[in-house]
């Protein structure tokens, strides 16, 4: 066992694990958080997804110690109270059935945004393609991001016309 | 004390969990002697109250007192109580618009707590669809009910006759003088009903008030946003895998390495002195490894070291021989021929005869989240936080298997990943029972990925032979159908003699049960026909992974895919459009000449419309293009709720790989409650269903399944989905102004005819029938070069 920092949300805890516990656990079971599951234990389905420093990390084979970037779970999405456009897009969409891999979905369309706001249905496919549904709400996930990538554009769009009023 | 308080707390953190909008506001458990709060921190001697609950006994919630299933707090909001569970289809939802409007309470003031044992009347749990055509019929009434209770009290309290009265969201007031109201709260607010209800078993739950006529609902109808979705997007829900007591000990579970072996030695010093180690648990050949952490129980099932002996005899054919050893194998049971008119003699007379063979292998469940289970054996009960679809039989099967009182054993309903079935036989529950009992601490069982998807429950392979006869004119005239599936001791719902720890452990009944090979409920007119079943075996009967049981409609994608495939061969042996020549066939039944074919016709023509369909027989002239397209369309019916789905395919003639592009289905379960809820579920059911045409397949050598994990076991994925879904939700009736247009079942029926929709448009773009699911490229593009040589 080893005291191990994390940054998780941008609060900092200091826990004793064995470093190789993957980080799953750890934030399951030690900080008490309730978003990534444990679908796999494989990389194989992206339940456990959590975001290190921009990029979509599967926490399940990830050992704590090697997490040395800040950390950011499905907790920590919103913002202020308010819901990640991705979550709010996700209730607008009524997306889940059972729900159980939304994490993973939610997380790894956030990391896929942040890295391409614009994206075509097709990168949508492509970006989307690890994060497993066994309950098949894939075209209610893609409606979703599409959702959101509209709604940025719109906002966008609207931002720039009122610079043009104000200019 | 504060130790004392902890176990309380859990319990309301598991019913907050089963419903967020469930406050920390006092509710009410209305099945003991007097009104109990569990919110100990609000009233006086609420924490006392609150062990008490904890405690035990638990005796089942009384289904025939209106307390039961409402209760009425005093900020006039309402509570309902209801013995089912919600799987992700809504249906806890749907359940709430129905008690509201029969309550006439607005959606938002109410809550609802589902499936927890020793909290809400046994009404089963979940499955067979059955959710809304059959248990939402005693929530109607019994809400019905208590509006009827309220008026009368009301009636009381104001001076006026209840026709007098008029209900507007929880609050009575009189017609002609609107001034005077009460409210429900105001009545029987933290208080109870005190009224007992009639009925012979908890479905026929009714009081003295009728439901409201079709007409008169306002809440259902609408689609209300689900409850349960925005926890679940933030992460806040309390699912039965976050489930955490204090002491709780980790457990993993340790397979036989090859099926039907028989564990001869444990060397526990090989995890002894690991961290955390608590105890190898060993019976029979179940095993299992207890540790303080998680994942050092993870470590410790890897590194024990135990050594098993093989059985003497293969357990099973490799996978790659399964339908040979299906059609060579004797029946352990057959079923007695379903025979209308003489099938024999009307395909010697046919003009011609068309024969095919079908076959599906095992499927599995492979839920995106292993089965777990957390069991806590404090005071002498066992509480099992779980997702156990069927929680009131998991609680039954735990207490016969434990040798405990049925009153001290409770399940705490809470949200989990995908059932289908999976959690009907809720292996891991009994697991976490029996550690929990053993170490005498509370316990958490999760299996593993290889495990789940080597030894979950599995639907029932199929082969199936079909023969067929047209007259000269191209009509079908006869019909023989004979299906085998390998479903020998299908696994039935928490039993203490089937689940997997129990047959592992040697405690076995005598007499397996006998399974089933289904035949199709025909709708359509077929002058002769000849239906058959039969069952065979494998050799390894008890401790195999090759258990079948209960998948999402369990026989209904096999026999759809053969007799909507076949149905399909015939239409274009008959050089006839496929949609026109089942029309044909629904006009032409004798079964039901106003319901059942008025509905069928409908819901085909509505698919036909939205796809825009043109009429045609397949398949269509072949082009040079390496990308083929085409279109297929299948119908069935399941209990009362009847689709028809269309699917447009692309093939690629290169690779093999099948996309389709475009689904639509017509869909009729008669009212809907909530069309959003409905529409996604038909969706998803379809995209399931989408999953098992082109991916899914149980895979096994000789010893043991090899398909174990999502590399090897392949699953539908974001770059399947199809570009347009479509959703026509008919839900006609013949006479759409009846008050009691009835609500059916709609968990399933979109899943039945994917396949068959599926490889139908194949055949169309390419003129290749596929008999055998999943349609994988490599099979597929064999099929296409077998066709072109």
């Amino acid at each position: 066992m080893a005291v191990v920092s994390l940054r998780v949300n941008g609060a900092t805890h200091e826990v004793d694990v064995d470093p190789s516990t993957p980080l799953l656990y750890v934030l399951r079971n030690d900080l008490g958080l309730r978003g990534p599951r444990f679908g796999c234990g494989l990389a194989q389905c992206g339940a456990c997804t959590v975001i290190v420093d921009g990029v979509a990390t599967r926490s399940c084979i990830m050992p704590t110690s090697a997490v040395t970037g800040a950390i950011t779970t499905l907790e920590g999405l919103a913002r202020d109270g308010t819901l990640h456009p991705l979550q709010q897009a996700w209730i607008d969409e009524q997306v889940p059935q059972c729900g159980y891999c939304q994490n993973g979905q939610i997380m790894t369309a956030k990391a896929l945004l942040d890295r391409n706001p614009n994206p075509t249905d097709a990168e949508i496919r492509e970006g989307m393609e690890g994060a497993l549904c066994r309950c098949m709400t894939y075209y209610r996930i893609q409606a979703a991001i599409k959702r959101v990538v509209r709604g940025a554009a719109a906002a966008a769009g609207a931002g720039n016309r009122a610079e043009e009023v104000a200019g | 004390m504060s130790t004392s308080l902890q176990l309380p707390r859990a319990v309301e953190d598991a019913l907050r969990a089963v419903n967020p909008s469930l406050s920390r506001r006092s509710f009410l458990r209305s099945s003991g002697a007097l009104v109990l709060s569990v919110s100990f921190g609000a009233a006086p001697g609420g924490r006392a109250l609150a062990q008490a609950v904890q405690a035990g006994p638990y005796p089942d919630p009384d289904f025939l007192q209106l307390d039961t299933w409402i209760v009425i707090h005093p900020d006039n909001t309402a509570t309902f109580f209801v013995g089912k569970t919600d799987g992700g289809q809504g249906t806890g939802t749907a359940f709430r618009q129905m008690m509201c409007d029969e309550l006439d309470i607005a959606y938002e003031k109410t809550s609802l707590v589902m499936g927890s044992t020793d909290v809400t009347p046994d009404q089963g749990g979940s499955g067979g669809s059955d959710a809304i055509e059959r248990d939402g019929w005693p929530m109607r009434r019994v809400a019905a009910e208590a509006r009827r209770v309220l008026l009368e009290l009301a009636s009381e309290r104001l001076g006026a006759s209840v026709a007098g009265l008029a209900v507007r969201d929880g609050t009575i007031g009189i017609v002609a003088d609107p001034s005077k109201s009460v409210t429900y709260a105001e009545l029987v607010g933290g208080k109870r009903f005190d009224v007992t209800l009639t009925g012979r078993n908890v479905d026929a739950t009714t009081g003295e008030a009728a439901v409201k006529p079709v007409q008169d609902l306002r809440i259902v109808g609408q689609s209300v946003p689900r409850y349960d979705i925005p926890a679940k997007v933030d992460g806040s829900l309390t699912w039965a895998v976050d489930m955490k007591v204090p002491g709780m000990l980790h457990a993993r579970n340790v397979r036989p390495p090859v099926a039907g072996a028989t564990l001869r030695s444990v060397d526990e010093s090989s995890v002894a002195s690991l961290p955390g180690f608590v105890r190898v648990v060993r019976s029979g050949n179940y095993l299992a490894v207890v540790c303080e952490r998680e994942e050092q129980a993870i470590a410790a099932a890897r590194q024990l070291k135990a050594e098993w002996t093989p059985p003497a005899e293969a357990p099973f054919p490799p996978s790659t021989e399964l339908f040979d050893y299906i059609r060579r194998a004797v029946p352990t049971s057959s079923g007695e021929p379903r025979v209308t008119g003489d099938t024999q003699a009307a395909l010697a007379a046919a003009a011609r005869v068309v024969e095919a063979e079908y076959e599906v292998p095992f499927q599995g469940h492979t839920a995106i989240g292993p089965a777990h289970a957390l069991a806590d054996p404090s005071d002498g009960q066992m509480t099992i936080y779980s997702n156990d679809m069927k929680s009131y039989g998991l609680r039954n099967g735990v207490a016969r298997f434990l040798g405990m009182p049925r009153d001290r054993v409770r399940v705490v309903y809470m949200d989990g990943p995908q059932v289908y079935g999976r959690t009907a036989a809720d292996d891991v529950g009994f697991e976490a029972a029996f550690l929990a009992n053993e170490l005498e601490r509370p316990v958490r069982v999760q299996w593993m990925r290889n495990e789940e998807t080597a030894w979950d429950t599995k639907g029932p392979p199929y082969v199936f032979k079909l023969r067929g006869g047209l007259d000269a004119e191209g009509n079908l005239t006869a019909l023989e159908y004979d299906a085998r599936a390998v479903d020998f001791n299908h696994l039935g719902y928490n039993e203490p003699d089937t689940v997997l720890i129990a047959q592992l452990m040697g405690r076995r009944r005598e007499r397996p049960a006998a399974g089933s090979a289904a035949t199709p409920s025909i709708k359509y007119g077929i002058p002769n026909q000849r239906l058959t079943g039969h069952v065979v075996a494998l050799p390894l009967v008890w401790e195999t992974p090759l258990r079948t049981g209960n998948l999402r409609d369990p026989n209904g994608p096999q026999v759809t895919f053969a007799f909507e495939g076949f149905i399909d061969e015939l239409a274009a042996a008959a050089r006839k459009d496929p949609a026109q020549f089942r029309l044909g066939l629904i006009e032409a039944s004798a079964e039901d000449d106003v319901f059942r074919k008025a509905r069928s016709r409908s819901v085909v023509r509505a698919a036909l419309d939205k796809y825009g369909w043109d009429e045609r027989p397949s398949p269509k002239p072949r082009s040079a293009a390496t990308i083929a397209t085409g279109r297929g369309i299948a119908y069935t019916y399941r209990s009362n709720t009847v689709v028809a789905v269309i699917a447009e395919v692309e093939v690629n003639r290169e690779t093999g790989g099948v996309w389709v592009k475009r689904f639509v289905c017509a869909h009729d379960c008669g009212l809907a409650i909530n069309p959003t809820g409905l529409s996604h579920t038909v969706e998803c059911g379809m995209l399931h269903g989408l999953s098992r045409a082109l991916w899914e397949e149980v895979q096994f050598d000789a010893e043991k399944v090899t398909s174990v994990d999502w590399a090897s076991h392949p699953s539908l994925r974001h770059s399947d989905t199809p570009e347009t879904i479509d959703v026509v939700l008919v839900n006609g009736d013949p006479n759409p102004d009846r008050p009691d247009l009835p609500h059916y079942g709609a968990g399933e029926t979109s899943h039945k005819p994917v396949i068959a929709a599926v490889a139908n448009a194949v055949y169309d773009a390419t003129g290749v029938r596929l008999r055998r699911a999943p349609f994988r490229k490599e099979r597929v593009l064999a099929a296409l070069r077998a066709a072109q040589s």
